[in-house]
């Protein structure tokens, strides 16, 4: 593989320099430089507490880094410096969206509600910063169809259309975490940054977010940069693998470069390949036919 | 006095506050306590405190009436400790039921619950003290005028220290030394201290969550039953209402000194009572508790955490 | 409620524990009423405290109290475990339509009551019989209903618990009395004027607090009340002090008719009616009922802008709603200012009603009121926190009504010093009952195919 066709060194939409966040006298990211391709699927790893949900809190803008650069160009062509910028404002004009490790929906407000507010910056507009809304003039109430329709189309992305009107928090473990990547998209992102999105998943469910990431990446034409401990979701999809310990990397490449990398077999994986997916195989017989995790039905008959 | 503030006795004048400072700020502390303690342990705050220091101070009247005109004990040292005894008990008591009542069934529930249900009970306490005693104010005639003057300036002008002052520092510093004990090191303390790090863990080893959480009640109850007794004998009057604006600043120096820490309800305490007392002295009487209040507001913008109190991190 | 579960099976009610719970509990009661009502402090002819001997009182008292927790003990937990046992299997989504559509033909009915109320008192007791209830009941109550819609865009909307929305009241009384007495401005162009100076200091209280979380909040927006209420106490070349400002100007009908006895466009006297301030009272309860429709109008539409969505979701969950690009510090300041407006809008009603303000009227009992109104009617829903206001207000109001009481206790008996004693004890007991308050559903605000009601359950209270 030639370097040339690396698009992370090409054509980054994410380019992450010398990055470092201290806490107090703890180095959480030590100097870290890497980058995230255009179009790519960037898989950040490494073992727990090497810092990796820091950096993404980083990028994020939920913490202000001690040191270091990230600049982010959406496709628009424009540029912007991450560290200086607000969390809100990380999402609204970098077009950089997040879903978290310990999922964080509106579990209140329907599947339906927590798409549109998602939208919410381009539909504040439509209402004329509510004003005009208020006073029911202007042309909010054909925005919020369209915001609808599109709500609409990613709920028939991850199969919960059925399910729009009921409320979040009743959504099994799976579903909810498809819908926080929903919700996420619905901002209209260029960099899609996903916190262990598999985690807590069955095989079967992490096949179908795999499936769910390629299309984003297909359709949309979304960057996403994850963090995973699932050998099967970094190695199945990703084209760029980022290796994080205690704070600082130790490989970037692609999977093939960084699985047979020693330091990282070392310091993360532990065990050898074979054993890997040894354990893979085992969990695929255990769940793999019919544990599917439909809610039980006390809605059943309203599914259309 | 006025006059004098800026100029010729400046020196005295300040002393004399700072004495008057400390008394008050030591009250203060003593309620401070059964806030910062409640706070740590369940993360509420209890917005009944206040007027269960007022209700602590009933207690005192009435036994110190009772004591004195039924029973006719003559000595004043004698009708003192008893009375603050019994204000004590009786003061745990009621706090001991009023948290089976009110808070108990509401634990782990709506977040909001357990402080409207407090807001509810301030309402009644401060109320059926006002229907139950009367709405008029309650004097006392002076248990003791006892004034000692730590020195006369070149002036003239003396600097006073009452015996009432002089008792209450003892007492107080007396009690916290005492509490200090029962938190550091006995059992209950380190329950304490368990379930205010994680309350299911701590159930998971053993620790019995609710009687820990029903003593911690109790513990600030009785030091705000002090904290009444005193403040009843200082200034020699109560009314159903006082249990408000004491309150108010007792939290405020609860906040100051850094809610959760027991030094800190201390130091801040001490801090509300010489900024009180001083503000009043040399800017403005007529904004004193506009100057409590306004603390209290800025210190919690700026420096959520207290003086003594952690830091909290932002969890992602 | 395990230890209830524990105890059941062993079938009927365990006499010998309630009656030892009885009897415990009543030991304790006199230990507490013994001192605070037995003992009775009083002054003597020589302004000596005595102490009056009435331990007979108390231990009635504790006797009641004895045989309450023995009646609760014996019956009404096991009743209660027993039917908790048949209803416990979740909420049906079926039982929250049926709540949801009680509710809504409620709020139709109770629509319609309010807008016949006045001729309906008129036509039962007369002209002159109506003020009392009319005022005392219709206008008073629809205040704080006003008041607590308005602060339930603050605290059921957006989640941010403020004990100091009385503030804003104040703001918008003493902004009309000011104005009104010193340029001589009517109440039409001063009800707005009132609104967006309260929505103002909305936002000048809002900005510095609005990074506070939790309690720390509460806190806070109490301690400004309160300097406001000092302020007002203290500058009294400003305010007048504690003695406050009187002869406030009415409102006009529109400045066609006054409502003055004296004016020549008297109504009364336009209409050839016998003088009688009943009339301004009708129209008052008009105005306010409106005002109030208002609030509840502008309420519903915001909650299905994208604005009203933000506040929901600032409630549920702070940290996304940033990850999702919503700036919520101004979130946050919209919901304090707009739910500061009506407070202000409220408050200059209040002050043309009462023609007198002053410091009194706003202290932080009134913001506990108003807060009680809102958590106790189900945070965030409009019907249950009318209800609220009907009960704890309507309910305090009755008592003012119980003088025959009087021929049973004795003149000395006053009932309405019970008032605020029975308001928070019904504040208590409805917290320990239902946490979530009344009306505990959610309505959506948008759908693809069909509403489905919310269960509170799921729905947070927020972090402020």
């Amino acid at each position: 593989m030639t370097t040339s066709l690396r698009t992370w060194d090409s054509d980054a939409v994410l380019a992450v320099e010398h990055l470092t966040m201290r806490f107090g006298g703890l180095v959480a990211v030590n100097d870290l430089t890497f980058s995230v391709g255009r179009g790519d699927i960037t898989a950040l790893i490494g073992p727990n507490g090497a810092g990796k949900t820091t950096v993404f809190n980083c990028i994020t803008g939920f913490y202000k880094p001690t040191t270091g650069m990230m600049s982010m160009r959406p496709k628009d062509g424009s540029l912007h410096l991450l560290e200086r910028m607000p969390d809100f404002i990380v999402a609204r004009k970098a077009k950089v969206a997040r879903t978290f490790q310990n999922i964080r929906l509106f579990s209140g407000m329907t599947l339906l509600e927590n798409l549109l507010v998602a939208q919410h910056n381009p539909l504040m507009i439509a209402s004329g910063m509510t004003i005009l809304g208020v006073l029911g003039i202007g042309g909010y109430k054909a925005k919020e169809k369209e915001a609808i329709d599109r709500a609409r189309y990613w709920l028939d992305k991850i199969g919960l259309t059925a399910r729009a009107d009921d409320p979040a928090g009743d959504l099994p473990y799976g579903a909810q975490r498809r819908l926080e990547i929903a919700r996420a998209m619905c901002t209209g992102p260029d960099l899609l940054c996903l916190d262990e999105p598999a985690a807590g998943l069955n095989p079967r469910e992490s096949a179908e977010l795999n499936d769910l990431l390629l299309s984003i990446r297909r359709d949309d034409g979304t960057s996403i940069l994850l963090i995973e401990h699932d050998m099967s979701v970094v190695m199945g999809i990703s084209d760029h693998v980022v290796v994080l310990e205690y704070g600082t990397k130790i490989a970037d490449g692609t999977p093939n470069e960084t699985r047979n990398d020693p330091r990282v077999i070392a310091a993360y994986l532990g065990v050898e390949d074979e054993e890997v997916e040894e354990i893979e195989q085992e969990l695929d017989e255990q769940f793999g036919d019919g544990h599917d995790e439909q809610p039980a039905g006390d809605n059943e008959g309203e599914r259309a | 006095m006025r006059v004098t503030a800026g100029g010729l006795y400046f020196m005295e004048v300040f002393v004399q506050q700072v004495i008057n400072g400390i008394t008050i700020g030591s009250l203060y502390g003593l309620i401070a306590i059964g806030y910062t303690m409640v706070f740590g342990i369940i993360g509420m705050v209890n917005f009944a405190h206040g007027d269960v220091f007022m209700v602590s101070a009933f207690f005192a009247l009435i036994f110190l009436l009772l004591l004195t005109s039924w029973f006719g004990i003559a000595s004043v040292t004698l009708a003192l400790i008893l009375v603050m005894v019994i204000s004590m008990v009786l003061t745990g008591l009621l706090v001991w039921a009023i948290e089976r009542i009110a808070y108990a069934p509401l634990r782990g529930s709506f977040r909001l619950a357990p402080l409207i249900s407090a807001i509810g009970m301030s309402i009644v306490l401060s109320n059926f003290v006002q229907v139950a005693q009367g709405p008029r104010n309650k004097p006392i005639p002076p248990v003791t005028r006892e004034v000692y003057t730590l020195w006369q300036g070149p002036t003239g002008y003396p600097v006073n220290i009452s015996l009432k002052q002089i008792i209450i520092w003892v007492v107080t510093a007396l009690l916290l030394a005492a509490f200090w004990y029962v938190v550091q090191k006995t059992a209950l303390g380190r329950a304490q201290r368990a379930c205010e790090q994680d309350r299911k863990m701590a159930s998971l080893l053993g620790v019995n969550v609710d009687r820990t959480i029903s003593l911690t009640f109790v513990i600030g109850a009785a030091l705000a039953a002090v904290a009444g007794t005193l403040f009843l004998m200082y200034y020699g009057v109560v009314v159903f209402s006082d249990g408000f604006t004491p309150g108010v600043k007792a939290f405020t120096a609860a906040v100051l000194g850094g809610i959760g820490s027991l030094p800190g309800a201390v130091l801040g305490g001490l801090l509300i009572g010489l900024i009180e007392t001083l503000w009043g002295q040399y800017v403005s009487a007529d904004y004193q508790n506009v100057a409590a209040f306004s603390i209290l507001v800025i210190v919690l913008i700026f420096m959520p955490q207290g003086l003594l109190g952690r830091p909290e991190v932002e969890k992602v | 409620m395990s230890t209830q579960a524990k105890s059941l099976p062993q079938g009927g009610p365990d006499f010998g524990q309630a009656l030892k719970d009885g009897v415990i509990v009543a030991i304790i009661a006199f230990a507490l009423l013994g001192p605070l009502v037995g003992l009775r402090t009083d002054q003597n002819m020589a302004n000596e405290l005595i102490i009056q001997n009435r331990l007979g009182l108390a231990a009635i008292l504790s006797a009641i109290v004895g045989a309450g927790r023995f009646l609760l003990s014996a019956f009404v937990y096991p009743w209660l475990t027993a039917r908790g046992r048949k209803t416990k299997a979740a909420v049906t989504l079926a039982e929250l339509e049926t709540r949801a559509t009680r509710a809504r033909h409620l709020s139709i009915g109770g629509l319609a009551f309010l807008f016949v109320y006045p001729v309906l008192i008129i036509s039962l007791v007369g002209v002159q019989g109506s003020i009392k209830w009319v005022d005392n009941f219709g206008v008073q109550i629809l205040i704080y209903v006003m008041l607590g819609w308005g602060l339930n865009i603050v605290i059921g909307l957006a989640g941010l618990l403020d004990l100091g929305y009385v503030a804003f009241y104040a703001v918008g009384a003493y902004s009309y009395a000011l104005l009104a007495i010193n340029f001589h401005l009517s109440f039409w162009v001063l009800l707005p004027v009132a609104g967006i100076l309260a929505a103002f200091w909305g936002l000048i209280l809002g900005f510095p607090v609005l990074r506070l979380r939790g309690d720390y909040l509460a806190i806070v927006t109490l301690a400004f009340g309160e300097i406001i209420r000092l302020v007002l106490i203290n500058w009294k070349a400003f305010s007048g002090g504690s003695a406050g400002i009187s002869s406030i100007p009415k409102v006009t009908l529109f400045g066609l008719y006054s409502f003055d006895v004296s004016a020549p466009n008297n109504f009364a006297k336009v209409f050839h009616l016998a003088a009688s301030s009943a009339y301004y009272k009708v129209f008052l309860y008009y105005l306010i009922l409106l005002l109030a429709l208002l609030t509840a109008f502008v309420t519903m539409r915001l909650r299905r802008l994208p604005i009203g969505r933000a506040w929901e979701a600032l409630r549920e969950d702070e940290v996304a709603c940033r990850s999702l690009g919503i700036n919520t510090t101004n979130t946050k300041l919209t919901a304090f200012a707009i739910g500061a407006m009506f407070g202000g809008f409220a408050g200059s009603f209040f002050a043309a009603r009462q023609g007198f303000v002053s410091p009194e009227s706003f202290i932080f009992m009134e913001s506990a009121v108003i807060v009680a109104i809102v958590v106790l009617g189900g945070m965030g829903s409009m019907i249950g926190v009318a209800l609220a206001a009907v009960a704890m207000i309507g309910g305090t109001e009755l008592l003012r009504e119980l003088s025959f009481l009087k021929a049973v206790f004795g003149n000395d008996f006053n009932p309405d010093q019970y008032r605020m004693l029975l308001f928070g004890l019904a504040m208590v007991i409805i917290m320990v009952w239902k946490p979530r308050g009344f009306v505990s559903v959610r309505q959506p605000t948008a759908f693809l195919f069909r509403r489905k009601t919310v269960s509170g359950d799921l729905v947070k209270e927020g972090h402020g």
